[in-house]
């Protein structure tokens, strides 16, 4: 059992877990992610490591309450436990020198993408950093960005905070202006924003990396059902990624098999509501 | 020949059919299939053996089970010292009797089966098993601390004996296993018809709480820790970490929605109880049409698993049809015989002699079929196997709306990472020496799947207790390695 060592709310629904596993903190780096299961009845949830700290031991991870698992990990609370946290799985971001990179941060993919910036940033990287979100209240962590960056660019959907529009405006303004001197993209977000991220940087031939969250279960290689189709074939996130070039993903593919489990995601999340309904109104009587 | 006790003429007879539930019942859930003897019943099978002077039939145990002696202890109903005798050599009788592949092994070579049928060891193995899952007669003992610490990398069969045999000897030992729980194949991938998951874990707690063992799950080797990092915090590491890669076939479609490894489906049913959805939470889905190629245990077990879910789900003929389509014939089929006809009981239909050529879909990335061409057998291969050659133009395409590949597996090489010095063959699997289990990595040893390739749970006990052997050796005695 791994405890719950606080917990935030970023966002109506973006909440951030520290979590006690000195076990995965040891070998942990930027890009990695972890394997969290709820308790029993739990699924394997993979999620991306947002923040470690090999002194306490401690994991930050962030995530946004989409589905029953997501929802009923962001209604645990600091001194609780969770019954499985396994990992750092994946390889690491392959930070280096480049010269000047842009790190983009699309929603709850800002969490992930702030240690990659980071690091690069450590590198002596020039670091560019663009974050974007539906609107202000699913923005967080900017300063925590503008700390590790030479530049940040705001965004919204809505226009509700920084620029209105999508991350790829700022993107192509920069690529336009300066496309030589851009060594490298690193793109963290919700499929259809990593997909259009790939899009506009091809033209340019700008070096886009992108972290997958594919469907997994065991998360090292076991069944096969993290697979993505690249140019060059069939590959596993869990383990050969989960960052691969964006220009080489099979975008169509990736996110039709992203939609497979959709109507069971449904049926789990009303199972799930019900059974708290039901416990709630019980408590409501048991007073 | 035989000795007094035993009555030459009921040798002759048949051997005595184990209760099992009925096919019709059994595919609407997933409770145990084979329901085993009952005391009477296994004395009096016992009691067909022949209590041969030079029994045959252990020189097909991969562990050597003293076979006739433990059937005499039963035949005579003294349970507690057939336990005995069974423990010796298998610590895991339960399990084994369950799944190994009598057949080809121990009752291959009863010579009862010349004339009539052979003595039914598997079934009384099990009996002995279930006897001693209640009882408890034999407790575990474990010598004093040596203070030697032993790493053991995967908990399935390989890594449980290896590590019950090294706790037994006084020696400290941890098991890392990447899963959430222990078992490895055991759990995630034999079902819970076949192999009761409380049978599994009962052996495994048992083990750990009579000799101390520690248990660490959600440690991934080459991740987590590095081997090489283990090595410098233990004195020996054992791998057992089986081979749990899929293969995937290299033909058009692999990628389709509703294609997966039997890896994915067989760990979402079992490891994850997606039979059972939602009230646990990890879905499972099998189409009204589904299509399993390969024809081993795994394809038997996936198979036979759809069928369960589509009963459960949609209740009797309404239209859900399993195959199972297989590129040679029926006699060559590798799963257990057992298993085989349980499957054709229960109404998986089987596509033999056929090769898929592609998987076919439509614009939503579905599956909507499988394109498969007719074999027929040529000349025997290297196996000895006739080997399996299409027939030219004879196409046809299947409806189907899943796809499960079970087309074998091989090692995963995530526990290498970031370490050298462990030689392995070109199919992945470890090079490892067949009597002790050392690699060519100093203080490392190797056994089970990992270093044959997908084989069998017993042929695994057996390398995890060579190895615990020769580690123990290695620890107590000379600690040379050369
Ligand atoms: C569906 C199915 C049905 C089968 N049916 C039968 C049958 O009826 N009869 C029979 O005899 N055999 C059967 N087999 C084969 C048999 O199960 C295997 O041969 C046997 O389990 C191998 O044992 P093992 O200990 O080598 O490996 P495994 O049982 O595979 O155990 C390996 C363990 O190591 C863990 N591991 C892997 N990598 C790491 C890592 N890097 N770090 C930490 N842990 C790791 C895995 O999670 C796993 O728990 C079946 C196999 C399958 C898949
Ligand atoms: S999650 Fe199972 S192989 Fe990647």
């Amino acid at each position: 059992m791994y405890r719950i060592i606080e917990k935030q709310s970023l966002s109506d629904i973006t909440k951030l877990m520290v979590i006690h596993a000195p076990h995965v903190v040891r070998n942990a780096k930027a890009g990695q992610f972890v394997i969290v299961r709820i308790n029993e009845y739990g699924e394997r949830i993979p999620l991306t490591i947002a923040d470690f700290d090999p002194i306490s031991g401690n994991i930050t991870l962030i995530f946004q309450e989409v589905g029953k698992s997501t929802k009923h990990l962001g209604s645990l609370n600091a001194g609780d436990e969770v019954a499985t946290f396994a990992g750092p799985l994946g390889h690491a971001s392959e930070i280096d020198y480049y010269g000047t990179v842009i790190c983009i941060g699309g929603g709850v993919g800002i969490a992930p993408i702030f240690p990659i910036a980071r690091a690069l940033k450590q590198a002596g990287n020039i670091v560019i950093s663009i974050i974007g979100a539906r609107s202000q209240s699913f923005l967080f962590w900017e300063e925590k960005m503008r700390s590790v960056s030479d530049e940040l660019i705001v965004c919204t959907d809505d226009g509700s905070y920084g620029r209105k529009g999508l991350v790829i405006e700022p993107l192509k303004e920069l690529l336009e202006a300066r496309a030589s001197g851009i060594n490298r993209i690193w793109a963290i977000g919700p499929g259809i924003m990593m997909k259009s991220v790939s899009m506009t940087t091809r033209p340019y031939n700008a070096n886009t990396i992108v972290s997958l969250n594919t469907i997994m279960i065991d998360g090292t290689g076991m069944c096969g059902g993290c697979r993505v189709l690249l140019d060059e074939g069939a590959s596993f996130v869990c383990v050969d990624g989960p960052e691969f070039d964006g220009h080489k993903v099979n975008w169509d593919m990736l996110l039709s098999r992203m939609q497979f489990y959709r109507p069971e995601e449904r049926l789990a999340l009303e199972h799930w509501e019900h059974k708290c309904n039901l416990e709630a109104s019980i408590d409501e009587r048991g007073k | 020949m035989s000795t007094k006790p035993y009555d030459r003429d009921r040798s002759k007879t048949k051997r005595l059919e184990m209760p099992v539930q009925e096919s019709a019942l059994r595919i609407m859930n997933f409770d145990e299939v084979a329901l085993g003897y009952t005391t009477e019943m296994a004395v009096k099978e016992a009691g067909r053996c022949l209590q041969c002077k030079e029994p045959q039939c252990v020189t097909g145990c991969p562990v050597g089970v003293l076979i006739p002696q433990f059937i005499k202890a039963l035949g005579e109903g003294d349970m507690t010292r057939a336990v005995g005798i069974m423990k010796s050599r298998n610590n895991l009788p339960a399990i084994c009797g369950r799944v190994c592949p009598q057949e080809i092994q121990c009752e291959a070579r009863c010579v009862l089966g010349k004339k009539a049928e052979p003595v039914a060891i598997g079934r009384l193995e099990r009996f002995v098993g279930d006897f001693e899952l209640l009882s408890r007669t034999h407790p575990l003992e474990q010598k004093k601390d040596t203070g030697m610490k032993v790493a053991v990398v995967g908990s399935g069969p390989a890594g449980l004996t290896c590590a019950v045999d090294l706790a037994k000897e006084g020696h400290m030992v941890v098991i890392f296993e990447s899963l959430h729980t222990a078992g490895g194949v055991l759990v995630y991938g034999i079902p819970e018809f076949r192999l009761p998951k409380a049978i599994v874990n009962s052996e495994i707690n048992y083990a750990v709480e009579s000799l101390g063992i520690a248990i660490r799950t959600d440690h991934v080797i080459g991740r987590t820790y590095t081997l090489d990092e283990l090595l410098s915090e233990h004195d020996s590491v054992f791998l057992g970490t089986g081979a749990g890669l899929p293969s995937f076939m290299d033909i058009p479609g692999i990628n389709l929605n509703g294609v997966m490894s039997a890896n994915e489906f067989l760990a979402r049913v079992n490891l994850m109880k997606g039979y059972l959805f939602p009230d646990y939470d990890t879905p499972v889905k099998t189409g009204k049409k589904v299509a399993v190629v390969g024809a081993g245990n795994v394809a038997m077990d996936a198979a036979r698993s759809c069928l369960r879910l589509q009963k459960g789900r949609s209740g009797r003929d309404s239209g859900n049809k399993v195959h199972i389509i297989y590129r040679r014939s029926r006699d060559e089929v590798p799963a257990r015989r057992e298993e085989l006809l349980h499957a054709e009981e229960e109404g998986i239909i089987f596509d033999f002699l056929t090769n898929p050529v592609g998987i076919l879909g439509d614009s939503g990335s579905n599956v909507t079929g499988l394109r498969c061409i007719r074999m027929k057998l040529g000349e025997p291969d290297n196996s000895g196997r006739r080997k399996p050659v299409p027939l030219k133009g004879s196409e046809f395409d299947i409806a189907a709306d899943t796809v499960i590949m079970a087309l074998g597996t091989s090692p995963n090489p995530l526990v290498f990472f970031d370490s050298k010095g462990l030689n392995r063959n070109l199919n992945g699997t470890v090079m490892a020496d067949h009597e002790t289990g050392r690699t060519t990595k100093t203080r490392v040893w190797a056994g089970g799947d990992i270093v044959t390739g997908a084989a069998t749970v017993i042929s695994a006990m057996g390398a995890g207790k060579r190895a615990a052997a020769d580690i123990h050796k290695f620890l107590t005695l000379d600690n040379r390695w050369d």
